[in-house]
């Protein structure tokens, strides 16, 4: 089989907007090109629901759910020394649309070794684990809807969709928010990944909104003499009904 | 006022069980949510069991599936109290969560009470909130059960729904305390979805 590029577009920035453009930042659920998308997306149209059913509540997590190590993931796992790779800060805000902060926001994340290898019972990717290093974490927004997190840098690692595909390096985020319609699960990015334009589900997202899945580098949250730092906000659905400020 | 761009949604993979569902598959990491929505000793004379599978195109069961449940008391109330870990301290939470790749059959079941109505519009059900690899959103269906057949006609989203489809919202009570929902992706069956 020929090797084969996806899209050969790089992802454009917002100001590429133009009207052809669909509205949506979402992946259409369809999206051949990623192949276990063919059986396993709807077919029929989805249901339009009355706004009370969106804005339904989600539950709420509390402080004890949150362990000490849980935002550190280059010590929660540690068994007999530091995990393999480099060590990088991640933080970032969780809002809505309208810029509001979203306090309290459970996210969970996880991701691939400094090697590319998950630590899955089912991984087949044949590249080394590190004993230290699950690759794990959860956190709770603050009042400002902040969060941050140290981890390894994620590999990248190759999986079977197609002729020698790979993943971009990413990190997978699960984010509850306060309503029903904010349930996110996502991935972020790293900047000026080459792997991009060879990636069916980073490109399954329409163009103009792709460079939000892709964290900054931000010196600015560097730790000197210890860790890079990405920015990575997360922006959930805003609410319908009028904001009363 | 400000409108900023959502955040794309993207597949949760086939490897989110270490994460989000650690303990369910043995991984050494403690889970906030899993297949009790309720304390089954505090609930135990009203305890409902909900099962299913999560099937393709094909009709086959998806082994990589991660499914959550949001439902109210047994008084139609959802919980707001922040949950919290280890679980049980809180004898109704109404949250649930499983992936479906631990069971032979790839099958889930959530031990639960049966929600009381939440309107007088409204029919008992569960919110269902879906993931899976090949996915690239989150889904969002409903669950009813069969057994609650007036408040089921009465029930103003379900009754919105085409009357040739309904069927696929209903869970099947299979005995006494057991209901089977199966969310069939595609196919003659296939769930209604929502657009949230």
């Amino acid at each position: 089989m020929e090797p084969k590029i996806v899209e050969t577009d790089k992802p454009t920035t917002a100001s590429g907007f133009n009207q052809s453009v669909p509205l949506s930042n979402h992946p259409l659920h369809l999206s051949p090109e990623y192949k276990s998308t063919i059986l396993r997306s709807p077919t029929r149209p989805l249901m339009l629901v009355p706004d009370q059913m969106k804005n339904l509540r989600m539950p709420v997590f509390g402080d004890s759910c949150i362990g000490p190590l849980d935002h550190d993931l280059t010590k929660n796992a540690r068994k007999n020394g530091e995990p393999i790779g480099e060590r990088i800060k991640v933080v970032g805000r969780v809002l809505d649309a309208s810029g509001r902060p979203l306090p309290n926001v459970l996210v969970e994340i996880w991701q691939a070794n400094a090697a590319g290898r998950y630590i899955h019972k089912a991984e087949i990717h044949d590249a080394p684990l590190d004993p230290n290093f699950l690759g794990a974490g959860r956190l709770l927004t603050d009042a400002e809807g902040r969060y941050s997190f140290y981890t390894i840098k994620p590999g990248a690692y190759p999986w079977g969709n197609h002729y020698n595909a790979w993943r971009p390096n990413h990190i997978h985020f699960s984010v509850i928010g306060p309503h029903l319609d904010q349930r996110l699960v996502t991935q972020m990015y790293f900047p000026g990944d080459p792997l991009f334009a060879y990636d069916p589900i980073f490109q399954s997202v329409p163009k103009h909104a792709r460079e939000l899945l892709i964290a900054r580098f931000s010196m600015d949250w560097t730790e000197p003499e210890f860790a890079l730092a990405y920015e990575f906000n997360i922006v959930l659905n805003g609410r319908n009904q009028t904001p009363f400020e | 006022m400000t409108t900023l761009p959502i955040t794309p949604s993207q597949t949760v993979g086939p490897f989110f069980a270490y994460g989000l569902t650690a303990h369910q598959y043995g991984y050494d990491f403690n889970s906030l949510a899993e297949g009790e929505l309720v304390d089954p000793i505090a609930h135990s004379a009203e305890l409902i069991y909900v099962s299913g599978q999560i099937l393709d195109g094909h009709g086959q069961p998806i082994s990589d599936a991660m499914i959550e449940c949001w439902q109210a008391d047994t008084q139609g109330q959802y919980s707001s109290e922040p949950i919290a870990y280890p679980p049980h301290q809180a004898s109704f939470t109404g949250f649930g969560r499983l992936g479906t790749g631990t069971t032979r059959t790839n099958q889930f079941t959530f031990t639960t009470v049966k929600p009381g109505s939440t309107a007088t519009d409204s029919a008992p059900h569960i919110n269902i909130i879906l993931f899976l690899r090949g996915s690239l959103r989150t889904l969002y269906t409903r669950l009813y059960f069969s057994d609650e057949p007036e408040a089921n006609n009465q029930d103003a989203l379900l009754c919105s729904v085409d009357a040739e489809r309904r069927h696929t919202l209903i869970a099947r009570k299979s005995r006494e305390g057991h209901y089977q929902f199966d969310i069939h992706l595609q196919g003659s069956d296939e769930t209604v979805f929502f657009d949230l």
